[in-house]
């Protein structure tokens, strides 16, 4: 069998439609098929199928003007199906004319209700385990393979795969809600969600540099997922606050790596190297989460990095107030890493000797023992205090937890530039 | 959608409470299974006998076996549930946090298996 020309091009549209289709719309398709019957896996299941049929129609009979009315009324059928066929005891009739009802009316993009926050909540419901909530969301909101999850999270693919079947078999058999929550729990549910989102975020971070092509950044889809809560929930501080530390952040991104691709501390950025567009959208933002009258931690961290980015463009130091916002997060959110860096930036105000005090407090959490920044931290303390062996001991543990090769060759230089020993 | 509570509680901490307070306990409870009631979501419910009432059997080539105690040896045993049918797992936790078990023990919340249509 031969294509002509013809048939070559109408595929590449069919195939760029259905592409475009799925960067737009995947996550309100999954969310509008699933919300009826809690059923997310048979929701994407009938969704691929029906992305399949469309390549296969698409090219022959020219692309739809709706295409993601077509999608839907396909996919719908699809688990109308499904469920007539192997799970026809889990199911009761009435939910199965619910689905079938309005199927030819097909909705056009701007008709189909945006159900993503309620998926959201659902995948990230306190009954879902934590750890697997930011993959849940990650996939079936954003259609991300198991693979790109697992390797951006180092988890096995095989693993993440499998419990990502199992988290959506929770949200079906135990009939958790596709729901935004009451108002009354809201914020703490929101919580949970703007977490996962967060979690996305910082393992997307730790490849920063793009050194590592195999493992894929999920800054961008984190981002996305941030402004889509702050857009369905514009009133909510913490939402707000999320999507200004995640904009601070990624603003500095190109400032972090020198053009040998080695590691550049924030002290040591070139502040014309900021995207100043991010930094101003991220101001923004937090001016308007601060009138809503409800401080959280990602507002606390959002306004952390906007200290360090005034300090950094004025030089004019404020690390007294950088102090006071590090308290407010700790009382809020106490966590070793807050401490560390509460402990980092007394140092600044009232010397090294007590930052190391500062850290010594929380020193003997067992989940500092393999943080790398714990160690780095407590190595440049320490070597400012003259504690120049136990500086040198300090990085040498930092070098050895750190897996980014530009980061460990930063710590490398440090450790070298301290003052020789045994003293010769 | 129908769910277990299970409450799951420490055996010997009933008898270790004086006579005011295991009344007070008993109110609780009946006030909680008024509510259940009330709303029109209970659909069952029952205290049960301690644990060293319980017998388990099973089946071994062919013969019953039977053995005396509970199947899990544990201080914590449950000691009552209660069948309810609410919207979704949200209202069942919110029933389950509202059951005095969830003060003095831990409630568990288990979907019931639908073999409706």
């Amino acid at each position: 069998m031969s294509f002509g020309e013809g048939d070559a091009q109408a595929r590449d549209h069919a195939r760029n439609t259905a592409d475009a289709v799925a960067r737009r719309s995947y996550g309100k398709l999954v969310a509008f098929l699933a919300a009826r019957t809690r059923d997310v896996a048979a929701a994407e299941d009938a969704l691929s199928e029906a992305f399949a049929a469309a390549l296969a129609d698409w090219p022959r009979k020219g692309c739809p003007e709706n295409p993601e009315g077509w999608l839907l009324t396909v996919a719908r059928r699809k688990v109308i199906d499904m469920y007539r066929g192997r799970r026809r005891h889990e199911i009761a009739a009435e939910q199965l004319k619910i689905m079938a009802e309005g199927l030819d009316a097909a909705a056009t993009v701007a008709e189909i209700p945006d159900q993503r926050l309620a998926l959201m909540f659902a995948c990230a419901h306190p009954a879902i385990d934590a750890s697997i909530r930011a993959p849940l969301i990650l996939q079936v909101v954003l259609g991300l393979d198991a693979k790109t999850i697992a390797s951006a999270f180092l988890m096995s693919p095989a693993a993440v795969g499998k419990r990502l079947v199992r988290a959506k078999d929770k949200i079906r058999q135990a009939g958790i809600p596709f729901s935004v929550p009451e108002r009354g729990e809201l914020p703490g549910r929101l919580d949970t969600v703007l977490d996962a989102i967060y979690a996305a975020f910082a393992e997307g971070w730790i490849d920063a540099a793009g050194m590592d092509m195999a493992r894929r950044d999920l800054t961008e889809e984190a981002m996305f997922l941030a402004r889509l809560v702050t857009e369905l929930l514009p009133a909510e501080p913490e939402a707000l606050g999320l999507l200004a530390l995640m904009l601070h952040a990624e603003a500095r991104r190109h400032a972090r790596r020198n053009r040998h691709g080695d590691y550049v501390p924030l002290a040591e950025q070139d502040p014309a190297l900021w995207d100043s567009q991010m930094i101003d959208e991220a101001e923004a933002l937090l001016r308007r989460a601060s009138v809503l009258g409800s401080i959280g931690r990602y507002q606390l961290e959002g306004a952390l990095q906007s200290a360090h980015v005034y300090r950094c463009r004025t030089g004019h130091a404020n690390w007294a107030e950088v102090v006071q916002l590090y308290d407010a997060l700790l009382a809020l959110a106490g966590s070793p890493v807050v401490a560390i860096n509460r402990a980092l930036a007394i140092a600044e105000v009232h010397g090294a000797s007590a930052g190391l005090a500062a850290m010594q407090e929380v020193a003997a959490d067992v989940r500092l023992a393999e943080y790398q920044p714990f160690w780095a931290a407590r190595a440049e303390l320490l070597a400012k205090t003259g504690a120049q062996a136990e500086a040198s001991h300090a990085y040498e543990i930092a070098i050895g937890l750190e897996r980014d090769a530009s980061v460990r060759r930063f710590l490398q230089l440090r450790q070298s530039a301290l003052a020789p020993w045994p003293p010769r | 959608m129908q769910y277990l509570l299970m409450i799951h509680a420490e055996e010997g901490g009933w008898n270790k409470l004086t006579k005011a307070e295991q009344e007070q306990g008993m109110a609780a409870y009946t006030a909680y299974t008024e509510a259940l009631k009330k709303s029109g979501v209970l659909k069952s419910s029952n205290r049960l006998q301690p644990s060293s009432a319980s017998t388990t059997v099973r089946v071994a080539n062919g013969k019953p076996q039977v053995l005396d105690g509970p199947y899990v040896e544990s201080k914590e045993q449950i000691g009552g549930y209660y069948l309810i049918d609410v919207a979704d797992l949200d209202a069942a936790i919110s029933w389950a946090s509202r059951c005095p078990g969830a003060s003095h023990g831990v409630v568990e919340v288990r979907p019931i298996w639908s073999m409706a249509a």
